[in-house]
C-alpha cells in the first residue's frame, strides 16, 4: 500500500490487499473500495460478507454441464422448457451468462472451464471434454455449437473437440466470425477480416 | 531517465497468459531485444484496438513503453498471421511446440537474429509442409545450432576421434556421440544412436532449408529414435519438459 493512512490502519490495509487480488482492481481502486467499506452501514457490509461466504459454500458445478449451480443441476439444465437436442460449448460460466442475455438461444450448455494451452500447462484432459462425449453418447443430441473464444488456443480447442465428436454424426456449428459491432474495416487485422469475408451472408 | 521510455521492435508472439479481466501478458521473441514480456491492456475485449494483431504466433511490429515491472504494448500491427497454420489443428499444435521451444531458448535483453530468422522460416514452412514431424526435427536441430548447443555427431565428444561407421551412443551431458573407447569412462546417461539415425541427423544438420529434408523418406524407427534423442537432449538443456509435446502427440 502506498498512502500513510492505509499503512496506519492494518485492517483496512488487509482488506485493500484482498481487493487487489480481484480482476480489474488496481492499486488505486483497492484502497478506495476498502475505505468505502469503512464508511458503509454495518448491515450492508455484513450482507456483502455473507454473500461472499455463500458463494463459496453454496455454489457448485452442475453435474451435467459444469455451469455454476446451487443444486445438482444448474437453472438451465433444470428448466424443462429448454431444447435438449442442442448443446452450446463455452469456455467458462460467464459466457453462459453472456449468451443467456441475448434471449435467443434456448438449448443447453457445456462449460469447459478453460481452453487448451499447453504452454500454460493446460491440456485437453484438464478440461471437461470427456463428460461432453458422455452426454453425446447418452442423450439425443442433434447439434453441438462450438462457442469458444476465437483466438488460437480457443480455435485449437474447438478443432480438437470437433475431431472427437465428428464420429457421433451430430451437426457441428460454430458462432459466426467477423467484425465486432462498432469496428472499422481499416483497423481490422487479417485474421478477423479474412474470416469476415469467408463468413459473408446473403442479403 | 525520462518517465516514458518507449521503443519499437518486431517480434513473434510465442506465449500469452491471461491477466486480470481483459489483459494479457505476452511474450514476444524479437530479433534485437530477445525475449520481450509486455502487457497488452484490454486485448481480450471485443472492441480492443489491438484486434487480432497480437494473436499467439503472429509476427507483429510493436511500440512498447518500459515500466518498472512490466513493459506495456502501446501499438501493434500484424506483419504475418500465418493463416496456413491456423485452420489445421496438426499445424497449430506443432506451432505451439515451436513457440514453446523459442520461448525457452530466448533471453531477455539479448537478441538472437539467427534464432529469429529460423523461427520465421519454420512458421512459413509449417504453413504448407506435408511432413510435419520431420519439420519439427529439422527445427530442433537448427535451433540447437543457432543457440550454441549443436550436437556433435562427427567426432567423439570426449577424445575428438572420428566416429567410425557403426552404432554409437549419445551423451546429453556432453552434447554429442562418444566412441567405444570413451564409453566405459562416461558417467552420463547414454542414449542409443544407431548408425542410420546418426546419418539422418547429420544430413539434417547440414541443411539450412527444409526442402531437401522434407524430400527424405525416413523409416519409422529412425523417426522415433531422432524424436527421443532430441527431446531428451533439449529437456537436459532446458532443464524442463516441453509441455506442448503431449498435445502434438494427440494431434496426428
Ligand atoms: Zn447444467
Ligand atoms: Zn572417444
Amino acid at each position: 500500500m502506498t498512502t500513510d493512512s492505509v499503512r496506519a490502519a492494518a485492517p483496512v490495509a488487509r482488506l485493500a490487499d484482498e481487493f487487489s487480488k480481484l480482476p480489474g482492481i488496481g492499486p488505486k481502486t483497492a484502497p478506495r473500495l476498502a475505505f468505502y467499506l469503512v464508511r458503509m452501514p454495518e448491515e450492508d457490509a455484513l450482507a456483502l460478507a455473507e454473500a461472499i461466504v455463500a458463494v463459496k459454500e453454496r455454489v457448485v458445478l452442475c453435474s451435467v454441464c459444469y455451469n455454476i449451480a446451487e443444486t445438482d443441476l444448474c437453472i438451465v439444465c433444470a428448466n424443462p422448457r429448454r431444447d435438449r437436442t442442442r448443446i452450446c460449448v463455452v469456455e467458462d460460466a460467464l459466457d453462459v451468462i453472456a449468451l443467456e442475455r441475448t434471449n435467443i438461444y434456448r438449448g443447453l450448455y457445456h462449460v469447459l472451464h478453460g481452453v487448451i494451452s499447453p504452454q500454460n500447462g493446460i491440456g485437453p484432459e484438464d478440461l471437461h471434454i470427456r463428460p461432453l462425449l458422455d452426454r453425446l453418447q447418452a442423450d439425443d443430441i442433434e447439434e453441438i455449437i462450438l462457442a469458444i473464444n476465437p483466438n488460437l488456443e480457443g480455435d485449437a480447442t474447438s478443432m480438437y473437440i470437433q475431431q472427437l465428436i465428428s464420429p457421433f454424426g451430430v451437426r457441428i456449428t460454430s458462432l459466426a466470425r467477423g467484425l465486432p459491432v462498432g469496428g472499422d474495416l481499416e483497423y481490422a487485422d487479417d485474421i478477423t477480416l479474412g474470416r469476415a469475408i469467408e463468413g459473408r451472408q446473403e442479403l | 531517465m525520462s518517465r516514458f521510455r518507449t521503443y519499437r521492435t518486431e517480434g513473434v508472439v510465442v506465449r500469452q497468459m491471461p491477466l486480470g479481466e481483459a489483459d494479457r501478458i505476452l511474450t514476444l521473441c524479437s530479433p534485437d531485444k530477445g525475449k520481450v514480456r509486455a502487457v497488452a491492456k484490454g486485448v481480450r475485449r471485443m472492441k480492443s484496438r489491438f484486434g487480432g494483431h497480437l494473436e499467439l504466433l503472429n509476427r507483429a511490429s510493436v511500440a512498447v513503453s518500459m515500466g518498472r515491472n512490466l513493459d506495456t504494448i502501446n501499438e501493434a500491427s500484424a506483419i504475418n498471421t500465418y493463416g496456413g497454420i491456423r485452420a489445421d489443428l496438426r499445424r497449430v499444435s506443432r506451432a505451439m511446440y515451436i513457440a514453446e521451444l523459442v520461448d525457452g531458448f530466448s533471453m531477455e535483453g539479448n537478441g538472437n537474429r539467427e534464432m529469429y530468422a529460423l523461427l520465421l522460416r519454420a512458421l512459413t514452412w509449417l504453413e504448407n509442409a506435408s511432413n510435419l514431424d520431420l519439420l519439427l526435427r529439422w527445427f530442433e536441430i537448427r535451433l540447437l545450432d543457432v543457440t550454441g548447443y549443436t550436437p556433435e555427431l562427427v567426432h567423439c565428444v570426449e577424445c575428438r576421434a572420428w566416429l567410425k561407421p557403426g552404432d554409437h551412443l549419445f551423451v546429453c551431458e556432453s552434447g554429442g556421440a562418444i566412441c567405444p573407447n570413451c564409453r566405459a569412462e562416461s558417467s552420463g546417461a547414454l542414449l542409443p544412436l544407431p548408425m542410420n539415425t546418426m546419418k539422418t541427423l547429420r544430413f539434417i544438420q547440414r541443411e539450412l532449408a527444409f526442402d531437401k529434408v522434407e524430400a527424405l523418406t525416413v523409416p519409422e524407427g529412425i523417426r522415433k529414435d531422432m524424436e527421443r534423442l532430441l527431446r531428451t537432449y533439449i529437456r537436459h538443456i532446458a532443464e524442463r519438459e516441453v509441455r506442448s509435446a503431449e498435445f502434438v502427440s494427440l494431434t496426428v
